[in-house]
């Protein structure tokens, strides 16, 4: 190994059945230094993560740690504790009703008998050396979620750690407590410790690290150092996009054009919701497709959540057809004509045990009202209608949708709200995850509906995808709208640029 | 449908018992199959039904088995609310014993008056039981607030009036034990004059249809499902899942109140401390028993009904050879634990893999 090297992983692979997660990944990090691992979804961090902390067993390659002869062999979160590879995951998984002192060394006294004056003094120390501000003896759960954070973080760095990985530590922190946080990477970093980051945040990247190292798709797009890769360049190797070769692929009739004259459907002021966005404004006209782009992370969602009622709303007005609406909860929304495929089809959209047929009446059943049920001969004709409409490969109706593939689960959910015949339909990430036939079909119905009349908003992580269905962009960033984009702006280059932001030209 | 018609004829009986393993039904049925082979062997005059008289001298039914369908009817009742309630909130009421005490305090106090020595009824039975329902529907919201706005796991929030209940109950009559002196008022636990069926028979057969009407003809089922196995989901779709939950614990009020009703025209008195004791772990059994998750979901409520069934058809065999009815749990839960291993899902997997071996083997000797 080169000198300065503490960790390097060459060659990794990693197969799942029918997948491959990691294809010849190499990363390297260096004392003291803070090295971004970064990538959009299944693009291999986490796994790659996993490989490294024992989760999953690798498939291929080999991992050498500073202090370790050879081959590392890393078969369980214990053994990489043990060559002193300590991890933060996203969530914390410390005990919310013990003490700071009791979290940061439970589990590693090798005695049945607790020293407690000795342990809190220990841990007191250590709190201080970090310069963390909370006391030892204070319940884990009456602190800030930051503090928390930082707990966790000292629990691992006491573990006498050469590398500290953080796994989105900041997603829940507000900017104070991420300044915290920040201060407490580089007083590690000081004292040589390496750390990997993985985030989605941009702006947190080019402000703490040194190094970054991108992934896609499960292979290694390279590792650079922070100032020769500038945010666009960034954006567009996530993406795999490259910046020059971006012929728009945009098909001018397929597109629905927005007309200045048509209606305006839906318009919202200074939306907010208690999912932790910045205010932001935005409308839609009759028959238009537009969407929200931007980053994972970025605010998409929650943008759209907000106009669904899908989180609590703080803030802000919603205008339908003109007219002020109250949108407290989802059945107000749908009430409104608007209809939401969620994101998380696993954990929002489906009812898996449920039968296809019960999956695809649910809103439309919902809005008929508690003493209204469809008769059984009714909602199998339903059923058989969109089944055959949208295509959708099941044994039978009363197959339950679990047993479902991803893309078919997600047409049923579709076929759920195209059945309540909404004028509004926001379709969050309605692609993900799913073959790349459904894809287009997905696509091409969007676009449909709104020669229909209705109108539709996107939301895809592929910016192919967007720049083919709709005529209008949000783009987000770190959970703020930051720009608008249309007409002869929609291409690959200025969506990326937008999103990266920073050094706009 | 030509498929599912194709592959049976195709599949071989094996196959097809094995797919009978899997159905919902196949555990409460094999269980009461058991229990009839059982007695069939052991005693066959366990299923004679004779015609006798009673103490009035109407005429009356009387044998095991009317003694089973007699005395399941409560739980029965209860078996529906409970299975509502498991299925939308994924947890279990353990207070319905408690509850039928106050119930049927609640019914006493408004016949019998404050002395409850009244000769006379005091108000109307049907002003009583409707009080009753009322008050039982009451703490069943109080449950069912609980665990919906306040997010406490169900058997926390009803172990509160699961230890309360039955103090409240001697309360609302000052620890006496009132007595109803009007013959009419134990009609319902027993018989009507000229009806040689127990009449709890009937009520009970009245509430299963009245669940059958109302699953029909609302939403309830695929609401409490619904919320019960995605609440998420069931929010995004515009349910509101404390609502569901609240209602499924007011409805399981509702069965407690006419199991409370029954029990106390059985004897035209109370016993505070006695009545209706256990009941609600042998509600949970039926749903459970009738192959219904615990942790809510997907339910069926005509194999829940079936369970309860089987749960008093074991109680009354074990009466019959004469176990003393102190012994008679610990029998009870051997029997339960042997359904209930056999009907989890880990188990029945292997079974059928054991299944599918040796029918595999057996075929290749055969060649």
């Amino acid at each position: 190994m080169d000198e300065g090297v503490i960790l390097q992983m060459t060659g990794i692979c990693k197969y799942f059945p029918g997948v491959r997660a990691l294809q010849n990944v190499d990363y390297t990090l260096r004392r003291g230094e803070i090295h971004a691992l970064m990538g959009e979804n299944g693009a291999g961090k986490s796994t790659l993560i996993k490989v490294l902390t024992g989760v999953y067993p690798k498939d291929g390659g080999q991992i050498y740690i500073e202090g370790t002869e050879g081959e590392a062999h890393i078969r369980s979160p214990q053994d990489a504790q043990n060559i002193g590879i300590s991890t933060v995951y996203q969530e914390i998984s410390l005990c919310p009703n013990l003490t700071v002192a009791e979290n940061m060394f439970i589990g590693r006294t090798k005695s049945a008998i607790t020293n407690w004056k000795d342990m809190n003094a220990k841990a007191g120390k250590l709190l201080d050396d970090l310069q963390i501000p909370v006391k030892p003896t204070q319940q884990l759960d009456s602190c800030s979620i930051a503090v928390q954070q930082m707990v966790a973080i000292a629990r691992a760095v006491d573990m006498e750690c050469k590398v500290l990985i953080l796994d989105e530590p900041t997603s829940s922190l507000d900017e104070q407590e991420v300044e915290k946080l920040f201060k407490l990477m580089r007083d590690l970093k000081a004292k040589g410790v390496g750390i990997i980051f993985v985030t989605h945040f941009l702006d947190q990247v080019y402000e703490v690290c040194d190094r970054i190292t991108v992934l896609r798709d499960g292979g290694l797009v390279g590792e650079y150092v922070i100032e020769d890769l500038p945010r666009v360049k960034l954006v567009s190797k996530m993406l795999g996009k490259e910046l020059d070769d971006m012929a728009s692929i945009k098909d001018e009739e397929e597109k629905v054009k927005s007309n200045e004259d048509t209606e305006t459907i839906l318009e919202a002021k200074g939306l907010a919701s208690n999912a932790g966005i910045k205010p932001f404004d935005f409308y839609i006209k009759k028959g238009e497709v537009n969407g929200f782009t931007g980053l994972l992370g970025s605010g998409r969602s929650e943008c759209v959540r907000a106009i669904f009622g899908a989180d609590h709303v703080t803030s802000g007005k919603v205008f339908m057809h003109g007219r002020q609406v109250r949108i407290h909860r989802p059945i107000d929304a749908m009430k409104n004509g608007i209809g939401y495929l969620p994101e998380d089809r696993k954990q929002d959209g489906i009812v898996s045990e449920l039968s296809v047929r019960d999956n695809i009446i649910l809103a439309q059943q919902v809005m008929r009202g508690f003493f209204r049920p469809f008769t059984r001969k009714q909602a199998e004709e339903i059923a058989q209608k969109y089944i055959k409409l949208l295509d959708i490969k099941t044994a039978s109706s009363d197959t339950p949708i679990g047993q479902l593939s991803g893309g078919n689960q997600q047409k049923v959910i579709l076929a759920r709200w195209l059945f309540t015949d909404p004028a509004y339909l926001i379709l969050d990430e309605p692609t993900r995850g799913i073959d790349i036939g459904t894809k287009v079909e997905i696509q091409k119905l969007a676009l449909k509906l709104a020669s229909e009349g209705k109108s539709v908003t996107f939301i895809s992580s592929e910016i192919d995808e967007m720049l083919r269905t709709c005529s209008r962009l949000v783009v987000m960033r770190d959970r703020k709208v930051v720009g608008e984009l249309d007409g002869a702006d929609l291409n690959q280059n200025k969506v990326m640029a937008t999103i990266a932001g920073g050094e706009e030209k | 449908m030509t498929k599912t018609g194709n592959s049976l004829t195709g599949k071989s009986l094996g196959a097809q018992i094995l797919g009978l393993t899997r159905k919902q039904f196949f555990i409460p049925i094999a269980a009461l199959l058991a229990l009839v082979v059982f007695n069939l062997i052991a005693d066959p005059s366990f299923f004679e039904i004779k015609m006798g008289q009673n103490s009035a001298g109407d005429p009356v039914l009387s044998g095991y088995l009317v003694t089973i369908f007699d005395n399941a009817s409560e739980l029965v009742i209860l078996a529906i609310g409970m299975t509502l309630v498991t299925a939308a909130s994924g947890g279990q009421d353990i207070s319905v014993g408690a509850a039928i005490a106050i119930a049927g305090s609640v019914m006493l106090r408004i016949l019998c008056g404050p002395d409850g020595k009244a000769a006379e009824l005091q108000a109307p039975i049907i002003v009583a039981f409707i009080i009753c329902c009322l008050v039982a529907m009451l703490f069943g919201a109080f449950n069912g607030a609980l665990v919906s706005y306040f997010k406490i796991p169900p058997m926390v929030a009803t172990l509160i009036l699961f230890t309360a209940g039955r103090s409240i109950a001697a309360w609302i009559n000052n620890n006496q034990l009132p007595i109803v002196n009007d013959i009419s008022f134990s009609y319902y636990g027993n018989f009507f004059p000229g009806i040689p069926v127990p009449t709890p028979i009937f009520i009970a057969v009245a509430c299963m249809i009245v669940i059958a009407l109302v699953l029909k003809f609302t939403n309830l089922g695929l609401y409490s499902q619904t919320v019960g196995i995605n609440p998420h989901a069931a929010r995004l779709n515009g349910l509101n899942p404390e609502v569901i939950k609240l209602i499924t614990y007011i409805i399981l009020g509702l069965c407690v109140a006419v199991a409370g009703f029954i029990k106390v025209s059985r004897f035209s008195t109370i016993n505070y401390s006695v009545i209706a004791k256990d009941i609600e772990m042998d509600a949970i059994l039926a749903v459970a028993l009738g192959g219904n998750s615990l942790g809510g979901g997907k339910f069926n409520m005509a194999a829940s009904i079936m369970g309860a069934y089987v749960i008093q058809f074991l109680t009354t065999t074990l009466y019959k050879f004469n176990v003393v009815s102190s012994a008679l749990p610990a029998y009870k839960a051997i029997v339960v634990i042997i359904l209930v291993v056999l009907s989890a899902p880990i188990v029945r997997e292997k079974i059928s893999r054991a299944w599918k071996k040796t029918t595999s083997k057996s075929a290749k000797e055969v060649a």
